[in-house]
């Protein structure tokens, strides 16, 4: 009998498992075996190499760090910029006011477009030779003729303006989130506070914004996550990786598969990029944990 | 009495600035949008001159040369199969392991959902080429009903921390009360907590029909058949054919847009609330 | 509750419509069907026709399907080459080492004696340097059977054109374009004063980099020194090769190069070109057909890259510009042949090239074809291209010496820090290979 219940507690995980068995852990483990060897991904034989692809991507791969250091500053820019703004916007909904539902609808819009999409419209409307030029012509309209530059070509912003296309396409998420975490705030406690004599701003201190650590948190990883791997947009963008100034980890694995055919360094690359994902999500989890310890 | 006047500009003062910065943040959403969407209707020669958003005149014919010459109507079918499909798949199969990890004590209950985790976070760069060896083994190349068990198998880690984190959050009383009236854990599972679970499915949804509608790559690798392709891969090709023909690109990419916007706006009002009711934070 | 029901009766359905959709397609015919895969969105109609005139000729069905994006397509092969599931005829769209790759696995059917049947009749169709490039000779170094292991379809050239319309605005002969690098310098400083763009090509790939940087590599240090720098006799710190990165910084200072040609993908180049936004472009010989349908007035002609030495001929790259491979495990090799030398004959090629403005790679053909074309066509002796020089460089070397290129031409290395920096990562690699 008891057997029995056990047995069906597992029919419950069982398609989950093994779908998940099938369709992620074996090509999982097959390209972690493949981080070992030198392979072209043609050839039927495979060279062992043991673990001489990780020593190449640590000490002899300076492009690699380059691009880790690319994807680190975009979801910089993503972490700061685009969450303050999602959290701002958030903010600003959070209240009886006209149109609520209105904005809500359209902060979500730009996720639901593919990357590919999104580079090349933003593209279309930034470049200045083959688009419609529109920041240089505003600059230009407001009286600064010295900023108006080449946007995506210069090594200077080609990043940033990387980084504030993802920023567009991804704040809709965070606001999301953010709004909702806001919501779940009893009104009794602003009532409470405002009673005890608080102005707007020291109840925004005091109770908002210890209860909105752990939403915090959750955004910043799902940031993080989405961030680290962008790199379609960038095509659709700048092109390519543009001697290195948009590099990013994805583009790096995706060259060493298809432009140098080294299929065994893609692997170990993407196995060590996996890694530092894991280790920073984990760091960040961490954090929550101490935060909503610490918040309650 | 100042007071009471002075309170009441300053709160218009407020939310006028709210409503000023607000809907700023609305037209840089949408202009790239509409930017699109019109410049889909000017033609190869006034696209370039005409540098005002709004068009002179509207050339409709756009979109019906897009349809044709990206023959998306088979396409379109396709995806929609293919996105309802996993995404049914999805909230099956993800909803009874999130409901067993919630609910249930067993023995590798733990260590189980720690991988599902990790998966989550771990991109596999180059899987496809196993998946492709894989599904070859298993006949099951070059068929969609394969390409859903992968696009599924994709969605899944996600959804099912989505719905764990609900599950737990959800009050047990109604369960309770089937479980008294003799109902039995599937039946639970499917009459009572699905049910309850509809605003958190909604994100689940909603999540898992982006990743779906926008995938092309494994699509274009696992499918021999032009049948069988999603519309993403006929827009690559569309894109490979008319990448300089702006006004027609356009079209084509608005026209592949289009049914995912529609799928969030029809599914928007339960997102918020699938957010809300606390499905997101552990 | 009802409705929950339904939805899930309807989810059973779809899974099993899906199922029975993947079943029936596997249906037997008893007709000969040939497959072929490739990735030329542009050349798809073309393809189709042929392949209908040669079924109405001979009953055989001829599948064409077109998988694009290219870098897309690369994947999709080389994943079909892991099951074996390759069609009868595809392109491998690779490198030559990994067309080696291909061959060693046993997917390429060695087209040797179909070549030199009746006197060589189907070799000596072809112009030998499109061939060339599908052709391991003795004693290779990639450890290949020496033979021929594909049929080219047609020819491509990569070299320069010029808009005739904008060298009258610049006060210059539109039938005489610059010969020699001062020149172009000169003309560059021109467009720069008149503030037009320049110089477009799609930068951002960077093989197109790698490609003039090797024309001048030729001109300046003749061939043999090239392949010593290959073969790691000749160190990149050689003069010579400053000088090459030097042609790229004297570009750039003399304002010939557009703005923004570092990150332009091709096609937008061509769109510049086509509408007249830009006095040079390099780009291979399917611009004249991308010019064509962007912009059937525009008046322009090809040229060669203008030398910047005396020394040594310029050299451009060329050869076979697609390929078709057959597969050696395809169940109807002989028929899959017949198809090919079809398809590769005069009339075929002329066809095609007439549809698709690309050069034939059968020579018999060449007197058809129209005239900015012709011209392209013209140049195919100073040809050359990294698949027929029988020893390669390292992938890593390669793409550190186009990333090297660009750093000079957005003006954050010297040519002497480039050139010492592919110096280095060439000397690694070596050290690497004798261990």
């Amino acid at each position: 009998m008891k057997l029995k219940a056990v047995l069906e507690n597992y029919v419950f995980v069982l398609p989950a498992v093994i779908i998940f068995s099938i369709f992620y852990i074996i090509p999982f483990v097959w390209v972690f075996q493949l981080g070992l060897y030198e392979w072209d991904g043609i050839l039927p034989t495979k060279l062992f190499v043991g673990i001489n692809n990780f020593k190449e991507i640590v000490f002899e791969d300076p492009a690699w760090w380059g691009s880790l250091w690319n994807a680190g500053y975009i979801t910089l820019i993503a972490l700061t910029f685009q969450n303050a703004l999602a959290f701002l916007l958030a903010w600003a909904c959070d209240r009886e006011i006209r149109m609520k539902n209105f904005y809500r609808m359209v902060f979500f819009i730009p996720p639901v477009l593919s990357e590919i999409v999104v580079g090349m419209v933003w593209r279309f409307i930034i470049n200045d030779i083959d688009g419609a030029n529109i920041i240089n012509r505003m600059l230009a309209g407001m009286g600064f003729p010295d900023l108006v530059h080449n946007w995506l070509s210069d090594p200077e912003t080609a990043l940033t303006m990387v980084a504030l296309v993802h920023s567009w396409k991804g704040f809709g998420w965070g606001f999301l989130i953010f709004l909702a975490g806001l919501q779940t705030i009893p009104h009794e406690l602003y009532e409470a506070s405002r009673v005890d004599g608080a102005n707007a701003r020291e109840s925004f201190k005091k109770i908002t914004i210890p209860l909105m650590i752990p939403v915090m948190v959750l955004v910043a990883i799902l940031t993080v996550l989405g961030s680290m791997q962008v790199f379609e947009l960038i095509l659709g963008l700048v092109g390519g990786e543009f001697a290195g100034h948009t590099s990013v980890p994805a583009l790096r694995i995706l060259a060493s598969m298809r432009v140098s055919s080294r299929f065994g360094y893609a692997c170990a690359q993407g196995i060590s990029f996996g890694l530092i994902l894991v280790i920073i999500s984990f760091i960040q989890y961490r954090f929550s944990h101490k935060a909503r310890q610490a918040s309650n | 009495m100042k007071t009471a006047v002075y309170y009441k500009t300053k709160k218009i003062t407020i939310n006028a600035l709210i409503h000023i910065f607000l809907l700023t943040m609305v037209v840089v959403c949408v202009f790239p949008l509409l930017w699109m969407v019109f410049s889909s209707f000017k033609t190869q020669e006034t696209i370039f001159r005409d540098a005002s958003l709004i068009p002179r005149e509207f050339h409709f014919e756009n979109y019906c040369l897009a349809w044709q010459q990206g023959g998306f109507g088979r396409y379109f079918l396709n995806s929609i199969l293919y996105t309802a499909s996993v995404v049914i798949g999805i909230i099956i199969v993800s909803s009874l392991a999130a409901y067993a990890f919630s609910r249930f004590r067993f023995p590798g209950r733990k260590i189980l959902f720690i991988i599902f985790m990790a998966a989550m976070m771990i991109p596999v760069p180059g899987s496809f080429v196993a998946l492709y060896v894989l599904l070859n083994k298993l006949h099951l190349r070059d068929t969609p009903f394969g390409y859903i068990l992968c696009m599924i198998s994709v969605g899944l880690s996600t959804s099912i921390f989505l719905l764990k984190t609900f599950f737990d959050k959800m009050p047990r009383e109604l369960e309770d009360a089937a479980r008294i009236d003799g109902c039995s854990k599937l039946g639970i599972w499917w009459h009572v907590a699905l049910p309850l679970a509809r605003p958190v499915l909604a994100v689940v949804v909603v999540f898992n029909a982006l990743n779906v509608w926008n995938e092309y790559i494994l699509a274009l690798i696992i499918f021999d058949s032009r049948k069988f392709m999603p519309l993403q891969v006929a827009l690559q090709t569309f894109r490979g054919e008319f990448v300089t023909n702006y006004p027609l690109l356009m079209a084509g990419l608005t026209i592949t847009a289009l049914p995912i916007i529609l799928v969030y706006l029809l599914m928007q009002k339960y997102i918020v609330k699938g957010v809300t009711s606390g499905a997101v934070f552990g | 509750m009802k409705s929950f029901l339904r939805y899930c009766l309807a989810a059973l359905l779809i899974f099993g419509i899906s199922a029975l959709y993947g079943c029936a397609s596997k249906q037997e015919n008893k007709t000969v069907i040939i497959n072929i895969w490739h990735w030329m969105t542009d050349r798809q109609a073309a393809f189709k026709e042929l392949a209908a005139r040669y079924e109405a000729k001979t009953g055989v069905k001829v599948n064409f399907e077109l998988y694009a994006p290219s870098d897309a397509y690369t994947q999709k092969v080389r994943a079909a080459a892991q099951g074996n599931n390759l069609p009868d005829i595809f392109g491998v769209l690779a490198e030559k080492k990994d067309f080696a790759s291909f061959i060693k696995a046993g997917h390429i059917l060695d087209l040797t004696p179909y070549m030199d049947a009746v006197d060589g009749k189907w070799r000596s169709s072809f112009f030998a340097k499109a061939l060339a490039v599908n052709e391991f000779p003795e004693g290779n170094s990639y450890g290949i059977k020496p033979g021929v292991y594909g049929a080219p379809i047609d020819i491509t050239t990569i070299q320069m054109v010029y808009n005739k319309g904008l060298f009258k605005e610049l006060g210059l002969n539109p039938d005489n374009p610059p010969s020699i690098f001062d020149e172009l310098l000169k003309i560059g400083r021109k467009i720069k004063a008149n503030n037009m763009q320049g110089l477009v090509s799609g930068w951002a790939e960077v093989w197109m980099i790698d490609c003039l940087a090797n024309n001048y590599a030729f001109n300046i240090m003749g061939e043999e020194k090239v392949l010593d720098t290959l073969r790691g006799k000749v160190s990149y710190n050689d003069p010579d090769w400053v000088k090459v990165f030097s042609v790229f910084k004297e570009m750039r200072d003399s304002g010939v190069l557009a703005s923004g040609i570092v990150t332009m993908i091709n096609k937008t180049a061509e769109q510049l070109f086509a509408n007249g936004k830009a006095v040079f472009a390099f780009n291979g010989s399917w611009c004249v057909n991308v010019y064509k349908g962007m912009n059937p007035d525009l008046e322009y002609a090809a040229m060669l890259p203008p030398k910047a030495s005396d020394k040594y001929p310029m050299a451009i790259w060329g050869g076979a510009g697609s390929s078709f491979m057959v597969n050696a495990r395809s169940q109807n090799k002989e028929e899959t042949v017949k198809f090919l030398k079809w398809f590769t004959d005069k009339e075929q090629q002329a066809y095609l090239s007439g549809v698709t403005q690309n050069i034939p790679a059968n020579k018999d053909c060449l007197g058809s074809i129209p005239g900015t074309l012709a011209q392209f066509a013209d140049d195919m002796e100073l040809t050359t291209h990294p698949n027929i020089w029988g020893i390669w460089e390292f992938p890593v070397v390669t793409e550190a010496l186009d990333k090297g290129i660009q750093s000079i031409i957005i003006g954050e290395k010297s040519p002497e820090q480039v050139a010492s920096e592919v110096a280095k990562i060439k000397e690694r690699e070596m050290a690497k290979k004798k261990n």
